[in-house]
């Protein structure tokens, strides 16, 4: 499908020049248009941040909610139409700090998402103080000492979970960030990529430069249905691998939901059967 | 007193040596209150449900409430049952006949008795706390172990209630079956059989003369409903298109939830518990996004954690139902008891500024049809409605007619969207047509930044003025269809007792029991925004009193905010427990003074 198809006319973007999120949203455009997703059967949830902005720019169906919040509404959003495609897309502090509850539930619940979360280790959009996901040492103008708290793993935690797909991109290598990402949009189950994206103006430690030499792309020999050779490459300090850590498949949350056990019918097409209310009520009579 | 009850002082015997006399110990004439009373785990509900059951299939009025603590097992709590050949639908003191079920049951409700107060029980339990002449010993647990154990003690006392009732034995029995049906049919043997036991002590009872009841079975009644407020308000939903529920447990809301995850198959819903309330909020309104109708159920605490989202809802117009069971705060307050106290709270939650609508029912019908029709104008004016209700309501079971779904109409809001739909569109009456993802062409773009008209965050000050105009216009748009207070009494009244929500039954049964002209009550079930016709009525009136079960009287706070009057006294009560009409009754009485 034509890649034009997502073009937003005039839109003001918020990111600063030479932002990471520029090259996500490029790979993204590029992995819906690979998969013919057409914008009006794609609904994308997201928190708030500099990351969650992003879907105001592309053209979708959009739930751009509250900050860490995303995951229930983009899980109800499917379970209520589940032949819709949902991706849930905002920052590290949005789904690892405010939505940490909403993370780990979301990955245990698998609904059929995907999951992409712009990691710049930092909060963006506040100006510049520490998330859980950056590292010892980082200072900002309010760890001043030094961020000493241990660093959130969100792919350690999802294996541990038992996610249905757990992987890592860096926003620096917009084939494999796409390739990462078609892969998500097409598993079935919740998909996680923790997407690496260099913030130029309050990360001036993780910067591409950085994530260049910090990072390396994980040999095909990895194998991804091994839970604990998932959960060791997923535990790397140092040099962060990339690549698809751990595939789970197993029934999504909607396919288990009873409303579509006889009917696969979207809800908002079914209306209520009154003659079962009537059958109720009648009932309430006691025999 | 209601229940004409003759005593001649003949006491204490066993019921082995049946002595006759001449005059009967007990008479009941019109309206009997029973109360059971024993340990979280006991069992109580169920003899309560098959004892409301059959009374109500054989043409009694009845009544039910239950009070309990904060725990699984053991503990003192006390279910009333009261029994008429009148409608009744209100707690009252007043203890007719009294079965207590462990020992430190009859202390627990120690200030209800009265010398006319009957106890039906085990000696064991009875002896250490009562000393009193109006004791009947009944052995229940020898009873039931001679059934099969001590789980059959329900049907013993059940059946035994129900024979001394008056209910036929084979309708008693034909309960039983359909109560047990789900059971092997050795269970419900014995239960046959434990019914057989009490049905003989209920004779013999009754044979001796010694307790007399006379109340008049009323055809029409066996065929209406008994149900109790939950389910009302499960079923109310349910009959407002209501096909998604996310919640976090918590008393008193957690039995809505449970009821409609019984009965999501049959009709069609997601019922999904969320992680916490602030997940439920957040999926209710996702639902409501994508085309369905969802409900957020809570209770004040847990509705605390979801203000953020509906602040949300408030944001992007989204159609939002929250139903608050409401229980006494603080903080974990009282899990299990009653209060009518998130009133203000509920009204003034959320951040930034934005209508709503708030239902309180005040029976077990308007908990059916406000539950429908608060899905109905959430939709229509894409606003969050409130339902408030209480855990006195909620648990609270009565019979009523009927009901009628068809009373209110049910249409789904939304529409198919065409290519460059926009999901604000500035309009005259503030109301934008609301799309949803997947149907039509149009996108559906929705935001809780302040957004243009497609729903984009937009920084555009102008049209910033222009999105709270539309926000807050549909405030007038709301006002044209609301609920009216219902005033019950003389049109000409001087004095006006004024009350919302659940204490509809209990100020009706008290102010007739005055038999004082010139008062009449004006009962709210929507408390926000006011209908316009409450000015009006408050104004005829000499004298204002406002009944409520809080401390600071919420909605008399209200109605100064909203119409400048104020009330001229106020009753209220907030140690966790619901009025009597007794009570109530009195503290009227020395308001009029
Ligand atoms: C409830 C709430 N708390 C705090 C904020 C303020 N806030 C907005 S974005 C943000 C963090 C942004 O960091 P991240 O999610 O990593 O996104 P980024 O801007 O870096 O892309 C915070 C704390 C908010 N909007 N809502």
């Amino acid at each position: 499908m034509d890649i034009k198809r997502y073009d937003m006319e005039d839109t003001d973007i918020a990111w600063c020049p030479g932002c990471g999120n520029f090259a996500i949203l490029n790979a993204l455009k590029q992995a819906l248009s690979e998969l013919e997703i057409q914008p009006e059967r794609l609904v994308v949830v997201s928190g708030i941040g500099q990351a969650a902005k992003a879907p105001h720019y592309y053209r979708c169906h959009l739930f751009n909610g509250l900050h860490g919040r995303s995951l229930p509404v983009a899980t109800a959003i499917k379970a209520v139409h589940p032949e819709l495609t949902v991706i849930d897309e905002s920052g590290d502090g949005c789904m690892y700090g405010e939505g940490g509850n909403h993370f780990i539930h979301t990955i245990r619940r698998n609904p059929d998402i995907t999951n992409l979360v712009h990691n710049n280790m930092v909060y963006g959009l506040t100006k510049g103080q520490a998330s859980p996901t950056s590292l010892p040492g980082f200072k900002t103008p309010v760890q001043r000492e030094g961020v000493f708290h241990e660093t959130f793993n969100p792919l350690a935690l999802a294996v541990s979970l038992g996610a249905s797909l757990v992987a890592r991109a860096f926003a620096g290598d917009t084939r494999q960030t796409k390739e990462m990402i078609k892969k998500a949009i097409s598993h079935k189950g919740y998909a996680l990529v923790d997407i690496l994206q260099p913030c130029v103006t309050y990360n001036k430690w993780n910067t591409y430069q950085w994530f260049k030499e910090n990072t390396y792309e994980m040999d095909p020999s990895h194998d991804p249905y091994d839970r604990m050779e998932a959960f060791r490459r997923a535990s790397e300090v140092g040099k962060l691998p990339l690549g698809v850590f751990y595939l789970n498949p197993k029934p999504t949350f909607e396919e288990k939901l009873s409303v579509y056990q006889e009917s696969k019918e979207p809800l908002y097409q079914r209306s209520l059967d009154t003659q079962k209310l009537s059958a109720w009520i009648h009932s309430k009579r006691g025999l | 007193m209601a229940a004409g009850i003759v005593v001649t002082k003949h006491t204490k015997d066993s019921l082995g040596e049946k002595e006759m006399t001449d005059q009967p110990l007990l008479q009941f004439k019109e309206d009997i209150s029973i109360v059971l009373c024993g340990e979280a785990g006991q069992g109580i509900q169920t003899v309560e449900h098959m004892l409301t059951q059959t009374l109500k299939l054989s043409g009694y009025h009845v009544f039910s409430t239950e009070e309990y603590m904060s725990r699984i097992r053991g503990g003192r709590n006390s279910t009333l049952v009261r029994v008429s050949s009148n409608r009744v639908s209100a707690p009252v003191d007043r203890i007719d006949l009294l079965i207590p079920f462990s020992s430190g049951g009859v202390r627990h409700v120690q200030r209800k008795i009265s010398s006319e107060t009957i106890l039906l029980g085990e000696k064991k339990i009875v002896e250490n706390e009562y000393q009193g002449d109006k004791f009947i010993p009944v052995p229940f647990s020898e009873m039931a172990s001679e059934v099969g154990g001590p789980i059959y003690t329900n049907a013993v006392a059940a059946a035994l209630l129900a024979g001394l009732l008056g209910v036929d034995q084979e309708v008693f029995n034909r309960y039983l079956r359909h109560y047990f049906s789900g059971k092997n049919e050795n269970t419900i043997q014995r239960n046959l059989e434990a019914a057989k036991r009490g049905y003989a002590v209920s004779e013999d009872l009754l044979k001796s003369g010694r307790l007399q009841i006379e109340l008049k079975k009323r055809d029409e009644v066996k065929n209406e409903i008994l149900i109790d407020g939950v389910e009302a308000l499960a079923m109310g939903a349910i009959a407002g298109g209501c096909n998604f529920l996310s919640f976090y447990p918590m008393s008193p809301s957690t039995a809505v939830a449970v009821y409609l995850a019984q009965v999501s198959k049959e009709f069609g819903i997601i019922v999904e518990q969320a992680e916490d309330e602030i997940s439920a909020i957040n999926m209710a309104i996702g639902a409501w996004y994508a085309g369905a109708r969802g409900l957020a159920s809570t209770s004040g605490g847990g509705f605390a954690l979801m203000v953020e989202g509906l602040s949300l809802a408030g944001m992007i117009e989204s159609p939002l139902v929250i139903h608050i069971g409401q229980r006494p705060g603080p903080a974990t307050g009282l899990p299990t008891r009653t209060e009518q106290g998130e009133l203000l709270f509920a009204l003034h939650s959320g951040h930034g500024e934005f209508p709503r609508i708030l239902l309180a029912p005040g029976t077990i019908e308007d908990c059916f049809y406000l539950a429908q029709k608060a899905f109905d104008l959430a939709d229509r004016y894409q606003v969050p409605v409130f339902i408030l209700t209480d855990q006195y309501l909620l648990e609270s079971h009565y019979n009523i007619p009927s009901i009628d779904p068809a009373r209110i109409r049910i249409e789904k809001q939304f529409v198919e969207t065409k290519k460059g739909y926009k999901r604000y569109q500035l309009t005259e009456t503030g109301l934008s047509p609301r799309g949803i993802p997947g149907f039509g062409e149009g996108l559906v773009v929705i935001d809780s930044d302040e957004h243009d008209e497609e729903g984009h965050i937009t920084e555009d000050l102008d049209l910033r003025e222009k999105m709270v105009n539309k926000r807050l216009k549909k405030l007038d748009l709301i006002r044209e269809e609301m609920v009216p207070p219902e005033l019950i009494g003389p049109d000409h009244y001087k004095t006006l007792i004024l009350g919302w929500g659940s204490t509809y039954h209990l100020i009706r049964e008290a102010i007739g029991r005055l038999e004082m002209e010139d008062v009449a009550f004006l009962h709210f079930k929507q408390v926000y925004p006011l209908h316009p016709d409450t000015m009006g009525y408050l104004k005829k009136a000499k004298k204002t009193v406002i009944v409520e079960n809080n401390g600071t009287a919420q909605f008399g706070q209200v109605l100064r905010r909203q119409t400048g009057f104020n009330v001229d006294r106020e009753i209220l009560k907030y140690n966790g427990l619901p009025f009597s009409v007794e009570e109530l009754a009195d503290l009227l009485k020395s308001a009029f003074h």
